[in-house]
């Protein structure tokens, strides 16, 4: 195939499960990779996306960094995807939207149990944290989105050869959970 | 010549005093809701039972079934709305699914299943709520409550007592435990009252339960709540 459908993939504010599970097609892999080609993500070490077809997002936006992020797929991506709870409701990190961010952070850095040395990091490298953990469309438009914790991989392999064959992407009811 | 009305083109019976939504389902037609169970006095508060009932919008749980009404359900119209009321009731709270113990069991979850939800659209509100976990056996979440009222009408209506209520208005609206401290435990709420097991969501849940079935074979996990509802709440509303 001459021309391949260019797929991107990052994790925000998640945990990795989502692209974990992603990997959990197995020797699907092989299929799609005929088809497919990676461009940014954490199975290429591409550090910045160029023109992609789609792209992948697991997590919600919780610092500076991830608001970047997110933007450069959107600018870059035909299809933006929000991949799991994360993405979908800001998920598991957003329990801290509850707890202002100084009290967050004392707990983390200063007066947790057996924190040693405690100081709240503050390097120039690090990306500031949001108040809040948002999830991704309130940030920036998103085209589709795949619930679960995580979605499983038959969700990753319908959606992926709906979208590859032309056909408008749809989950039957057993592939929609929320959990 | 017994009454009858209509509901997406099906003609169906109906006797005197019965909802839009008692005819349903004793008819077998399910039309989503989750504020309504057949035993207590319709609330029609969730709004999920919106039916266009000829050319007006009505909660099929309150309204009165009369001869002759053209009720439709599955359009594509209604069957939005459903999705976009279920969103605002997941934006309003904190429903966070793969946390919470009700996951697999909770109507709220299922019924976003049924209409294919697969985002929550609006701007999520992660509003501040209470959880009241004083009572040795039953646990109080606020982040997951509905205000369906169905814990509300089950203390009274089914077990005798007056546990809880719906106090304030607007966004402060919130369920609130019948007792001075406002604690459940100054309740006289026992685990195994109705009232502890009716929440359609995992507001209300029996301490110590949670996990006795594994996620993946829960309820929801793989029957639909159309096939639920018809089943169980069609035989306890029976005869």
């Amino acid at each position: 195939m001459a021309n391949k459908i260019r797929v991107a993939t990052t994790s925000l504010a998640g945990c990795f499960g989502c692209h974990m599970s992603f990997l959990d097609i197995d020797e699907r892999m092989l299929q799609l990779a005929e088809v497919v080609e990676f461009d940014r993500s954490p199975l290429t070490d591409i550090e910045h996306c160029t023109d992609c077809d789609i792209g992948l997002i697991e997590g919600g936006v919780c610092n500076s960094e991830n608001v970047h992020v997110l933007r450069e797929f959107r600018k870059n991506c035909k299809i933006l995807v929000a991949v799991g709870a994360c993405a979908i409701n800001g998920g598991l990190p957003a329990l801290r939207n509850h707890i202002p961010l100084e009290e967050c952070l004392n707990e983390s850095y200063i007066e947790g149990i057996g924190v040693e040395n405690p100081k709240i990091p503050s390097d120039i490298e690090l990306p500031l944290l949001l108040n809040q953990v948002h999830p991704i469309h309130e940030v920036v438009k998103i085209d589709y989105f795949l619930p679960g914790c995580p979605p499983s991989a038959d969700v990753f392999w319908k959606f992926l050869t709906d979208l590859i064959e032309g056909r408008e992407p749809s989950l039957p009811y057993e592939l929609v959970h929320y959990d | 010549m017994s009454k009858t009305i209509t509901i997406d083109g099906k003609v169906i019976p109906f006797e005197e005093g019965q909802t839009i939504m008692d005819a349903a389902m004793a008819a077998g037609i399910y039309i989503p809701h989750l504020c309504h169970q057949p035993e207590f006095t319709p609330h029609g508060s969730c709004k999920l039972c919106t039916v266009k009932v000829n050319g007006r919008n009505c909660s099929a749980c309150t309204f009165p079934a009369m001869d002759g009404q053209d009720v439709l359900s599955e359009t594509e119209e209604l069957i939005n709305d459903r999705r976009k009321i279920t969103q605002m009731l997941f934006v309003e709270g904190n429903h966070l699914c793969p946390g919470c113990e009700k996951t697999g069991n909770c109507q709220l979850q299922a019924v976003g299943y049924h209409l294919n939800m697969l985002d929550n659209h609006f701007p999520l509100f992660y509003p501040d709520r209470e959880v009241d976990a004083s009572h040795p056996d039953v646990m109080l979440d606020q982040n997951r409550c509905i205000l369906c009222t169905l814990c509300v009408r089950a203390s009274q209506q089914e077990d005798g007592k007056n546990v809880f209520a719906i106090s304030g208005r607007g966004i402060d609206k919130h369920l609130i435990a019948n007792a001075e401290s406002g604690l459940l435990k100054d309740t006289d709420l026992d685990a195994t009252d109705r009232a502890a097991h009716i929440c359609p969501t995992g507001a209300i849940l029996v301490k110590r339960t949670g996990y006795q079935v594994p996620i993946g074979q829960r309820i929801y996990d793989h029957k639909e709540i159309d096939q639920v509802s018809l089943e169980t709440e069609h035989l306890q509303h029976g005869e």
